[in-house]
Order: C-alpha cells, then structure tokens, then sequence
C-alpha cells in the first residue's frame, strides 16, 4: 500500500503519491466493497444455517451450493472492481457491474424465500 | 414525461450500460466514487434485510408457522426492493450528474423506514404474544 504520508521525496519515484485524492476516495470506495462483501459473507452463512439446519436433505444441498456460487459471484465481482479502484482516479463503475451486483443480491432473496417457505 | 416511460427508459439502461455514458460529460471521478458509495450502502440495507429475514425464520422457532413466514418474507421482498431501486438509483444520479441537472428525490428512504417501523411493531407484538401463549 506505501506509505500514509503524501510528502514523500519526489526524487524516489512514487509519483502516485503526489497525485492522492487527500479525501482518499478511492480508499473508501475500496472498504464499502469489502463491507458489502462481509454482509454478503454474513447473509450466504445464514442460508447456509438454514438449508442444512435440520439434516441435509437434496434439495437444501442445492439451495446452499447455490447461495455458494452467489457468494462467490460477489466476491469475484468486488475483486475485479477493487483492483479498478487501485489507481489513481478510477473512473466509474461499468453499469454491468453495479447490476450484477445487485442481482446476486436479489437472487440471494430468491433462494432465502425458497428456504423460508 | 409520465413516469411510466421514464421508468422503461431507466430500465433500458440496465441492460444497455453505454447509454449512460453516452449522455453529457463525465463528471468529477470523486463524485461517481461518492454514488458507487451510496450505492453499496443500500446494497448493504438489502443484504441486512435479506439477513433479517433468516433470522426471523431461524431465531423465533416458537412463532407459528404463518406468521414467521409472513414476516421473513417481508423482510426479503424489502431486501428485494431495496436493492433493485438501489441499480435505479445509482443509474439516475449518474446520468443527472453527466447531464449537469439537480439529483433526483426520492420518498423511497421514507417508505423503507415505515415499513421496517411497522414490521419491527409486528415482530414485538407477535414475539410478546407469543410467549404469554
């Protein structure tokens, strides 16, 4: 990550340095992806919890795998996103990404239904 | 415009993604950054609803049947709506910001609150009942 400080001599080559966003935006935007991947961690364990919690049955072993690969789509996801954000002004998300995410998200709904019901 | 077709026009943008930046010119990185933010944020909200919603079906065993599934299935059709107006949103304020125009309004954070209010009076009630029963 380098140092905290931006004052670093201009002769070692750290140009990227002088050009940080003293609000360090990027750096924000980078932990609120990791934030909403904890709670996705968070939701996927509990539909976890509740497809198996009384026995494994075949239909539970499949919500769950399911809510697995949804949880691993997120991951993925705010991966790519976060190595976009590593520069030094990223630009704006691809819509396709922001939409993504938030289908995994409904489609974690749709499964917690199916579990629930 | 009527509202209806500028709710198809928004939904066309999600599934057309350079449209938005085909509008306008793009603005300060720091302000998308602050809409990614935002938009997390609510991601966040529906994925703590969605989280609710186990929780309702898994902690309050003792409730009957209808009204446990009533409840978590309110809280994940919350959690559905939250993050389907949260790709709404976001695409709005973007394209309001490339265009220069004022962000839109929204009375969806009021509505969420009154129904997360109603559903948390619920909760109280049924889980208070429930247990002198």
């Amino acid at each position: 990550m380098g140092g905290l400080s931006g004052t670093g001599d201009p002769r070692d080559g750290h140009t990227v340095r002088e050009e940080r966003d003293p609000g360090l935006q990027p750096e924000r935007t980078r932990l609120a992806w990791r934030r909403t991947t904890l709670s996705c961690t968070v939701a996927a364990v509990l539909a976890g919890r509740t497809a198996l919690t009384g026995g494994p049955s075949a239909a539970g072993v499949l919500v769950c795998a399911l809510c697995a690969a949804l949880w691993l789509a997120f991951l993925v996801l705010a991966h790519l996103r976060m190595r976009d954000l590593a520069v030094a002004r990223p630009a704006a998300p691809a819509p396709r990404t922001v939409g993504a995410a938030a289908l995994c998200t409904v489609a974690l709904a749709l499964c917690a239904a199916a579990l629930v019901f | 415009m009527t509202r209806r077709t500028t709710f198809l026009r928004d939904l066309r943008l999600w599934f057309v993604p350079r449209a938005v930046r085909e509008e306008g010119t793009t603005p300060d990185y720091r302000f998308s950054l602050a809409n990614e933010r935002t938009f997390l944020a609510w991601l966040r909200t529906a994925l703590a609803l969605i989280g609710g919603g186990f929780a309702v079906d898994q902690f309050l065993p003792d409730l009957p049947w209808g009204w446990r599934v009533g409840l978590a299935l309110a809280l994940l059709a919350c959690g559905v709506l939250c993050s389907l107006r949260a790709v709404n949103h976001w695409v709005k304020v973007e394209r309001a910001m490339r265009r220069g125009e004022d962000l839109p309004v929204s009375r969806f954070p009021a509505l969420l609150a009154v129904v997360v209010a109603v559903v948390a009076v619920a909760m109280a009630l049924v889980v208070l009942l429930g247990w002198e029963g």
